[in-house]
């Protein structure tokens, strides 16, 4: 059985209370000292007022993943997403909705009079459904956060492994950061493009740049010479720093004879004798 | 003095029709006393386990056979593929196409036939 007191006095004292409210934000952080211009704060607390009254009429229960709030969560995490883009904190976000409280109970109060059992339920009910919604554009604005970080993260992977042509026939693959699996199969998937597109027989990979090597690090490492192999390519694996030298040799590491070079100059000489070609000084 | 043997190996080939392949190339390369054999995967685009372990048993079974066998023409997804699978297929030559394989083939030989004239 719906109780439709909240969405009545909404209908009835929405005004008031929409202007109660702005003055509130204004003075407050949600305002975000001009980050937000005030027509737009306006525009969204009425949009937000009009939202739940058609939503608080209808709903049964503060439980916002009813469909009749559906309206009012999608208008939530649209916020959301504006706010992260505009540089609020979360908790500056989630306060455009407590806020609304101070002016909603004001007219909850008014219109409940001298019925303190009803006020109480009203309060109750005003509360809990607040408290959700606020939670829920929270939610939101972790979500869009994440979105953010998983993008950049993926450019990052993108711009950080370039194939670069070195010989005819000689590719390198200078290799800068920690080497996990997501970065291993974005190398193999370029290097072996660019070996089929421009039909090279070595590959070197350049750890200059890679800051340690474990055994994983190892077999990520080996997974690409093998698949360069199976294509029929051959892979040097160069800058190879005495660091890494010792922590391969102390984890005993097998590198599967693969041919390992100290520095890039190294590796090119021996790939341009590899494939036939000689340096003359 | 044999001849080269090319194999085709098309997509979609099924387990019976692999399984086939393996019967009639063994007996392809012994009765044509084959020296070489290339095995051209260029048309496959992917693989799961099965071709993977076929493609690797011809290439075993033709070296016992006595016919240098080459793998010619992988795509990059079906290296990645196999690599992921575990099959890196150790002991089997390689090359980028047809071409190169031929080349590679003929030096492979080419050493095999030096030490048979030094005997």
């Amino acid at each position: 059985m719906a109780d439709a007191t909240m969405s009545n006095v909404l209908k009835k004292s929405g005004k008031e209370i929409q202007a109660s409210w702005a003055r509130d934000l204004a003075g407050s952080q949600s305002s975000g000292n001009g980050r937000i211009s005030a027509a737009e704060l306006d525009q969204q607390a009425a949009e937000f007022i009009n939202l739940l009254t058609v939503a608080s009429e209808h709903a049964k229960a503060s439980d916002i993943s009813a469909p009749e709030f559906k309206p009012i969560r999608e208008f939530l995490e649209g916020i959301s997403r504006s706010r992260v883009q505009q540089g609020f904190s979360s908790d500056e976000t989630a306060s455009f909705i407590f806020s609304l409280k101070k002016p909603l109970f004001a007219a909850l109060r008014a219109d409940a009079g001298k019925d303190a059992d009803a006020l109480a339920d009203q309060l109750w009910r005003a509360t809990e459904l607040l408290d959700a919604l606020g939670l829920h554009t929270v939610k939101a604005y972790q979500r869009s956060r994440e979105e953010v970080i998983n993008r950049q993260q993926r450019e990052m992977l993108e711009l950080s492994t370039p194939v670069v042509k070195l010989w005819d026939g000689i590719l390198a693959l200078p290799m800068i950061g920690t080497l996990d699996s997501a970065r291993t199969q974005v190398v193999m998937e370029n290097l072996l493009q660019k070996v089929v597109e421009t039909g090279a027989q070595i590959a070197i990979l350049d750890i200059t740049g890679v800051p340690t090597v474990d055994t994983l690090v190892a077999q990520h490492l080996l997974k690409t010479v093998t698949a360069l192999r199976l294509m029929g390519a051959e892979c040097i694996i160069s800058g190879v720093r005495p660091q890494i030298a010792q922590t391969i040799v102390h984890l005993g590491v097998d590198l599967q004879g693969v041919t390992t070079k100290a520095n890039l100059a190294d590796a090119l000489a021996l790939a341009l004798k590899r494939t036939g070609n000689s340096l003359r000084q | 003095m044999g001849e080269f043997l090319l194999v085709t190996i098309q997509i979609d080939m099924h387990d019976q029709m692999a399984l086939k392949l393996q019967d009639d190339l063994s007996n392809a390369i012994v009765k044509n006393a084959s020296r070489g054999v290339l095995i051209d995967i260029s048309s496959l685009e992917m693989v799961d386990s099965f071709i993977g372990r076929m493609v690797a048993d011809i290439s075993s079974m033709g070296k016992l056979l006595g016919a240098e066998t080459i793998l010619v023409g992988m795509q990059p997804a079906v290296a990645i593929t196999l690599v992921e699978l575990g099959l890196s297929l150790p002991g089997v030559a390689t090359a980028l196409n047809v071409e190169r394989g031929m080349a590679l083939l003929r030096r492979k030989i080419d050493a095999d036939g030096a030490d048979d004239v030094l005997r």
